[in-house]
Order: structure tokens, then sequence, then C-alpha cells
């Protein structure tokens, strides 16, 4: 698996957009019948027209498709192979969901269209919301934000509300150093100010910091449970008495609440607002990148303070939209939200239940702790083990995810973490999330979710250790031009940044 | 697998890591998991309890739009590679999806004729609070000035989040169904961070878009070069426009219209309904903001080997880089529909998109003047209209809509259910897409003529609560 000699023939395609292909006058579009008068500048007045068409591209539809299925073969993707990317939990995608967010009842139901007409959606919405606050243990949810930052967002504006309803303006958020960079920006743009707040030798947070911190100005603490390290906070009772001895609220990330669906809830914890990712504990699929969902769900102090509309529930049974909320911090985008990813997620929960959603949580825990255990024990050739080059980088155990550092990697094999990720790639595998959290060097973050087999962890552990292997008898060299295997190889990241070209010349 | 890993069982490995105070000690009290078949049957149910558009003849709109999307979009955003990937970290395995999302952009960019756009963004009215934020980094001026012709949704998000960051949101009214030049105007200072306006406006009224920005920038320099009240910012008003893409074929581009960003629902092209999302908002500027534009941008580049590639580029905007000084939040965003979007222009095509939006022009006179035709139907203002428009009925709205319905037909969004103005009461907003025929249209004029005439001048409450009576079931 070394530089083949001659171009893969996925290498030989060369890139070329779809502006590039096709000829003039080519289409795939046709013109429904004229069958209304003819109009003029009485109609639009010229000065107002376009004067040349926009430069779309001339092709027939067999092109558009042979375009873009060739495309989609310069993509891994999560159907095709294993996709540890920490704190993205990639698990499997079932297709009734698919199936049945394209019936056309929910597919093409206007978002305007009246409640009295849109009760099943309105129900379906209902149903989610009802579960998502038993999920997370905290009973009032606005299925709304578009995303997790989104969600966050949201959350942050309702701290604010509710300081600002009490008289109070708190200008400061404490975020741990591990968080998700999500966290700290959602402060700024939110008109906020983050204070970090350091993580203690074990991996959660330092209490003594947080209590140096916490202070009148705080308006809030940002954490994620388990964190980032994949490690549930110990003192997490203490914590919500620190954040809450002070008047300020406690903010859940839930990124990571794959871990314990049905094994502890935010709420019961002292946390005041969650968010969930559809896309991630939900298997609302990632689309390269979208579209996610990130409903919160808030404890009884916080409600009034909700999104607006709401579904609601009359007491004859019928389901309606709540807009009539007058302490509501808003709008945080039209309509209703993600409906397609919510009929999704609803299909997901209504298929596994509430065992099977713990039964989730306990597999992607037990999944990551294996793929842990065999990693460490892992030998790569003279007694050494995985662990000798990528040590965990906290504690003993995990929940759903873990980190190693690749630091004595690289110290010992000259080989960096973004090495061993590119050379992943030429072993069929997605590489982990990198560089991330940051106070881990050379960071190497890795969720194998519950829907891998144990098989598929034994190859994974097999591939890392190959490549140390590979690196120990062979030198790094071959890990550092990696990877060779794939449609391009290393890209000119710093250049394109430079001199930015990101749109096609015409 | 737990030999392996050292501990007598799955419950162990919870024991040893949550504290039992925070545990759950009983199951969720949900429903119990079902086969995949029960599941499709419950999901159908619910389905068959809504009326889309494909039960009815609807005319709604007001944002989102029963645009037909072609078979040949269901079956590339089904595809897995194109579904189950995450956001394209690893460059080298990712070029399809990199690849579509410089297609997109060069795509967004032709369509609005502004040289910069990035990778999609949420949808529409939170694209518009997004671009607010991106003007007041830019100049940091303290109040934001909005057409009230901007979509109400777009208002109120936009207000949510200005209110975090302290913000001021100035309303400018309208006058015969367009931004009121003078109030416009008037408004705009040296302080004022952007001025933002729809196009066509939420009435369906196509705004004259380049007077308006040449006001906004004129407006801006008098104050601060006249009484000194004003103080410099650089490059303010940012000028900000919600555009209707489908509307871009025959409209004059916001880049030549003096606007700075613009930004907009992506439903149209390509999108389902979906009672509202997921869409794709698009975000497209002048260079000079490019570094503070938010989201995921696809740059083109070189391998080691001199290929052709993509990538993520000037990450050092974002959030997982930047962190409490990223240009945005933003993390996930809508590649998926973002990718039906690009098909679909690339399906419409050069010529097709033209030909469609002579074919929403024409149908939309034709409808506009049919109907306004009907006795106790007037058009709410007089301006040029693409794909909707306005108009005031003498009668009852919801008690009209309700009579329409029961013959099948959705005659339109209740204005003043959406906007709360009171001077929209006996508003109705009617879309026409290229699926509405002028079959169709004139069966709307029959239906809609008829409910007019029955509620007749029901203005007052008693005359409404008697058509109430012999009103056909629901």
């Amino acid at each position: 698996m070394t530089a083949p000699a001659t171009e893969l023939p996925l290498q030989r395609e060369r890139a070329r957009t779809i502006f590039e292909k096709g000829a003039p006058g080519r289409r795939a579009f046709v013109c429904p019948e004229w069958d209304v008068p003819q109009v003029g500048a009485e109609a639009l007045p010229e000065r107002f027209r376009r004067k040349q068409p926009p430069r779309l591209p001339e092709v027939s539809e067999p092109e558009i498709v042979r375009h873009y299925v060739g495309l989609s073969k310069r993509n891994f993707d999560l159907d095709s192979g294993f996709y540890p990317l920490g704190s993205c939990t990639m698990k499997h995608n079932p297709r009734l969901h698919e199936r049945v967010a394209a019936l056309p009842g929910h597919a093409r139901l206007h978002p305007l269209q009246d409640p009295e007409k849109a009760q099943g959606a309105l129900e379906l919405m209902w149903n989610l919301q009802q579960a998502l606050a038993e999920i997370s243990g905290l009973s009032h949810v606005s299925l709304q934000p578009s995303a997790g930052s989104h969600g966050e967002l949201a959350g942050v504006l309702l701290t604010r509300a509710y300081h600002e309803s009490r008289g109070e303006r708190r200008h400061k958020v404490l975020a741990p150093d591990t968080s998700h960079g999500t966290n700290p920006a959602t402060v700024t743009m939110a008109g906020l100010e983050v204070v970090k707040v350091a993580t203690n030798p074990e991996g959660g947070v330092d209490l003594e910091d947080l209590r140096a911190k916490a202070d009148a100005d705080v308006a809030c603490l940002m954490l994620t449970n388990p964190n980032t390290l994949g490690l549930f906070d110990p003192n997490i009772a203490e914590i919500a008495a620190i954040v809450h001895g002070v008047g300020a609220t406690l903010y859940y990330d839930g990124a990571n609440l794959n871990a314990v669906m049905g094994l502890s809830r935010p709420g019961d914890m002292g946390f005041d607002i969650v968010h969930f990712n559809l896309h991630k504990s939900f298997t609302q699929p990632h689309g390269g990148g979208g579209p996610g969902s990130g409903p919160i769900a808030v404890s009884d102090r916080i409600a009034r303070f909700l999104p607006r509309p709401l579904v609601v529930r009359h007491e004859d049974g019928a389901f309606d939209l709540d807009f009539d909320r007058e302490q509501s911090i808003g709008r945080l985008r039209g309509f209703q939200g993600n409906y397609g990813c919510f009929v999704r997620s609803y299909a997901y929960i209504c298929s596994l239940g509430g065992d099977g959603l713990r039964d989730a949580s306990e597999t992607a825990v037990l999944n990551a702790n294996y793929l842990l255990a065999r990693l460490r024990e892992h030998d790569i050739g003279d007694g050494r083990s995985v662990s000798d080059f990528l040590p965990l980088a906290y504690g003993e155990l995990c929940l759903h995810e873990f980190v190693l550092s690749g630091g004595p990697m690289k110290k010992t094999l000259g080989l960096k973490t973004l090495d061993l990720a590119k050379r992943l790639l030429d072993h069929g595998f997605h590489p982990p999330t990198v560089y991330f959290p940051l106070l881990v060097e050379e960071a190497l973050m890795i969720e194998p979710t519950e829907t891998e087999t144990r098989e598929t962890l034994d190859a994974f552990a097999d591939a890392i250790a190959e490549i140390l292997r590979e690196a120990a008898e062979e030198g790094p060299e071959i890990a550092r031009n990696a990877p060779y295997t794939t449609p391009v190889r290393r890209l000119d990241e710093v250049g394109a940044a430079k001199n930015p070209v990101i749109r096609q010349a015409l | 697998m737990l030999e392996a890993i050292g501990v007598p069982s799955i419950e162990a490995l919870f024991e040893r890591q949550i504290p039992e105070g925070v545990r759950l000690r009983r199951p969720l009290e949900l429903p119990d998991g079902r086969p995949e078949q029960d599941v499709y049957a419950h999901l159908r149910e619910l389905a068959r309890k809504n009326v889309s558009a494909e039960d009815e003849l609807s005319f709604l709109g007001a944002g989102m739009y029963d645009h037909y999307v072609p078979a040949l979009i269901d079956m590339l955003m089904e595809r897995s590679e194109f579904l189950t990937p995450y956001t394209p970290y690893q460059p080298e395995i990712s070029q399809g999806g990199l690849q579509v999302m410089f297609e997109y952009q060069t795509a967004i960019s032709e369509l609005t004729a502004l040289p910069v756009a990035n990778a999609s963004v949420y949808e529409g009215p939170s694209a518009v609070a997004a671009a607010g934020y991106l003007a007041k980094l830019h100049n940091g001026g303290r109040r934001f000035v909005v057409s009230a012709g901007l979509h109400p949704h777009s208002i109120e998000t936009l207000r949510t989040q200005a209110h975090g960051y302290g913000m001021e949101v100035v309303e400018v009214p309208l006058g015969d169904g367009v931004t009121d030049p003078e109030a416009w105007a008037a408004a705009i200072d040296g302080d004022t961070s952007a001025a933002i306006f729809a196009q066509p406006n939420f009435y369906g009224a196509v705004e004259d878009a380049a007077a308006l920005s040449a006001a906004a920038k004129e407006a801006a320099k008098a104050s601060f070069g006249g009484d000194g009240a004003g103080f410099a910012r650089p490059g303010n008003p940012v000028l900000i426009a919600q555009v209707d893409p489908i509307t871009l074929g025959i409209l004059a581009p916001p880049g030549e219209c003096g606007v700075d960003v613009a930004v907009g629902e992506g439903q149209s092209l390509g999108n389902r309904l979906d009672f509202g999302g997921p869409s794709f908002g698009f975000f497209a500027a002048r260079e000079e903001y490019l570094r503070r534009m938010p989201g995921r941008i696809a740059g083109e580049t070189t391998d080691v080997d001199g290929r052709r590639g993509f990538v993520l580029t000037l990450q050092t905007r974002e959030q997982h880089i930047r962190r409490e000084k990223a240009t945005s939040n933003i993390c996930t965003a809508q590649a998926l529909n973002a990718l039906g979007g690009v098909v679909y222009l690339a399906w419409l095509g050069r010529r097709g998109i033209v030909e469609l939006g002579e074919l929403l022009l024409a149908r939309t006179r034709y409808a506009r003047e049919t109907l306004c035709a009907l006795d106790g139907v007037q058009a709410l203002h007089t301006q040029p209209v693409i794909r909707e428009f306005a108009l005031r009925l003498d009668a009852d709205v919801a008690e009209v809509r309700r009579r329409c319905a029961a013959q099948g037909v959705n005659p339109g969004v209740d204005l003043e259910k959406i906007t709360g103005r009171e001077e929209d009461r006996g508003g109705l907003l009617v879309a026409i897409t290229e699926q509405r025929s002028r079959a169709d249209i004139d069966r709307l004029a029959e239906v809609l003529g008829a409910a007019v005439a029955a509620v007749g001048r029901g203005k007052n409450t008693a005359q409404r609560a008697e058509s109430v009576g012999e009103a056909v079931p629901a």
C-alpha cells in the first residue's frame, strides 16, 4: 500500500465541474405549457429586468446524472465504511427514515398549512417533544433550532432573557477549555463574554477554578457531559451547586448525549437548558454537512422564554401552534424548524423505544471501551503496544468516545496525528477527529458508535497497529506522504486559503 | 468484549463512571420499540392526517413554494455517498461533496451577480440574521434599518439575535406595497450598520432595488457629513437583500443593484416543502466581506501530484479554529439541501431559468388580473409581481379560506395572521408556481369569487357569525 507506480483509475479522472461540461443549447428542463397570454414591459418594466441571464450550465439530464453520480464516487461515506469521527456520532442511518420522510403527506406539506389540516405533523412534533423531554429530564421542548450550534444560540439567549426578567444583566459565560468550538463562538454571537474554566488532572472541570470564576456576573456555565474527552464528570452535582449558587444557569451541550440515553439525564444532573443534535444521537443523516436539527429542552423556570411558535395540545386533543407567548425570545428562523429531520428522528425513537435507546447507549459505550482495550493491548512488535505511542489522554475507562494523545508517537516515530489519519485513508477507514480537544497534544478522538460490529472494531485496531509497525520498521516517510489510494492525495490547503478560488471562473 | 475491557458487565462501565445520584434507575417512559413495518404504518398514518399540496389545489407561499422537484434530485440526494458523510474534514476522501459545494457557490454567485458565496446557511430568515451579524462585525454600527417588506419571520429572527448584542432594529413602512423611499432615507444615518430589504418583497412586489441601495448609501453619507451627529464607520451601511432565487432568471440581480450581501431561502430550488425544512439558506457577498462570511466555504487547490482538488478553506473564520473569535458559530449547515439546489439549477439550465421566470411572470399576472376582476377582490398594491401577489378581500379572510377549503382549494395565506399588522386585515397572499396551470387559476377564481360573494361584506363580527352558521364543513 505504498505509492502506486501508476495512477489509479479514480485518480486519472481529473476534476471537471458541471460548468465545464455540456454545450450551448443542451438542456434537461422542459417548460410547462404556455397557457396564458404573453406579457411584456407592462408586467415587469425593463429597468427591473436582468440584462444577461446567469451563466448556469447547459447540460442534458443524462449528463447531470453521470456528473453527480461520478462525484458521489469521490466521497467516502458511512454506508461504505467505518467513520469513527469523535463528537460526531456517525451511527447507521436506517433507510426506513428516508422512506417515511418522503411520503407526500410529510414532504409536500406547506409550512403555513392551517393547523387543523396539519394535525399529523403537529402530532408527530408533539410526540417528539414528549420523547425528548423524557430523555433529557426537562419537560419543555422547542424543536425550532436548525442545528446544535443554533440550539446553543437559543440556549444563551434564553439564559439572557431569564436574567433580564430578574432585572439582571450578566455578561460572562463559563466554558471549559475542552468545550466544542461552537460554545465560545455562540457566546460571542449572543453578545456575551467567554471565560475559560480549566480542566483538572482527571479530565473534569477544575472545581477550584470554577469556584474562583463563578461570580454574580456569570450568566451560565456551558458543559458537555460526558465531555469531549469521553469522560463523565463525577463532580457534576457539585458543579451544579456552584453554578446555581451564584444564580447562573447550567447549559448542556447535547452533542455527546449518545453516551447516556436512558442511563442518566441532564435534567437530573441539574442542567437548566439542553440542546439535542438530531443528526447525531437520533440518526438524521449528516448529508455531508447538514441538514441537522437542534431542539432544546428547558426547566420550568426557563420555559416561558422559549422560541415561538410552540406545538401545544388542546384539551380536546387537537394540536396547535402557540404564538401567543409574551416573554418568548422570539423566532430563531422561519416556520417551525427542520420538520423532515423530526420525521426521521421520531421514526428512530419509535423503532427503538425506551429500552432500545438505552441499549444503543450501552452498546456505544461498550464499543468505545472495547476499541480502547484492543488498542491498548495491541502488540506492534518488539514488545511495544499501541498505547506506548498513543496513550489514553485521561482516565482509564471512557463513555462513548475516548481521546488518545499522539505526542509519544510523534516523539518516538516521527509520526504526527495528521500522518496517522492520512495513512488510515489507505486502509479504507475514515480517520477519527484530530487535534481536538485542544488541550491534548496531537489529539485523536475516537467515537465508534453502537452500530459497528466487533469485527469492524478489530479491523480498525489492526490498521492503527499496522501503521505504527510500518513507521517503526520502515520509517515515517510512508505515512507522511499518505494517502496514496484516494481520488486525490494531500491537498495544498495553505495555498487555497492564501489565494482563495471559491467559484468557477466563467 | 467485556473480558477484553476487564469489566464484569456493561453496567459496571457505568457504575464506575457515573455517580449513583445522577443515574436513571427506571426505564424511560416511552412506548416500546416496534418493527420496521409498524413504524412505517404509524408514520404513514400521521402523514394521512395532513393535507399536503398533493391533496388540494394550493396557492400557499409566503416563503416556501410548491415548485416541481425533478426526480433526479431525489435520486441524487438519497445516494449514500451524499446522504451519509459528515462535513468534509478529510478532503482526500470528500472530493465529491467539496466539488458540489464549489459548484453550488459558483451557481449562487452567478445567480446573484456577487463574486463570493458560501456553501450554505440554515435557511432564509436566519440567513438575514447572519448577514446582519456580518454587518455588525464589519462596521460596528448600532442599528439595523429594515423594510417592512422583509418577511416577518426574517424581521423577527433578526430582532431575536440583535437583542443579544444590543442592536436596535428600526422598521421602515411601505407605500403602495413597496418600501417608502423617503422613510427609508430618513431612517438611515451614519450609525446604521445595515439596511435590509427583500426582493421581491413579502407582499410579492418588485422593489426598486437600485434606488433603495443608492438612497441608503447617500443617506448615511449625508448624515455623517451633515450636522456631525453621526460618526465615521467604514463601509456603512451594508446593503442586505433577501432575494427569491427563482426570480433571478428575469429580475435584475442584487449584485447589479448596489447590494453588498444577498441572502435568501433556497427551498424554491429543488427542495421539498417538508412543512418548513430542511431546505437551505444561501449567502453571497462582495469580495470585501469574504473573510467575515459565516459557514463553510470550498476552495480550489491542487494535490501533491498536481491534480485539481477542493478543500474547505478560509477556516480561520470558523468556530472549530477560532472559537470565541469566530465570525459565526455555524457548524452543521445544509450541504445536502444545497446539493439539491445546484442540481436543480443545472437541470433548469441557462435557458430554463429564464423560461421558468417568464412563465411565472405571465401566469402570475394572469392570476392577478383574473382575481382582481372578481367582485369584492382588489389588488393590495399596484407594483409589478413575479410569482406571488397580495389581494384585499371585501370579506372575512378566514371565512373565505374555509369555504374555499371545502371546495378543495387553498387560496393562499391570510396576510394578517403572518404579519400581525392591522392594515393587512382582509389581505390574502397568493403564490403561483409552474405547477398551477391556467385551468387551476380559473378554478381558484371560480371558488374564491363564490366564497367572497357568499361571505359578502362580512367586515363586522355579527355578519361573520351568521355566515359561519351556513358554512360548509371544514
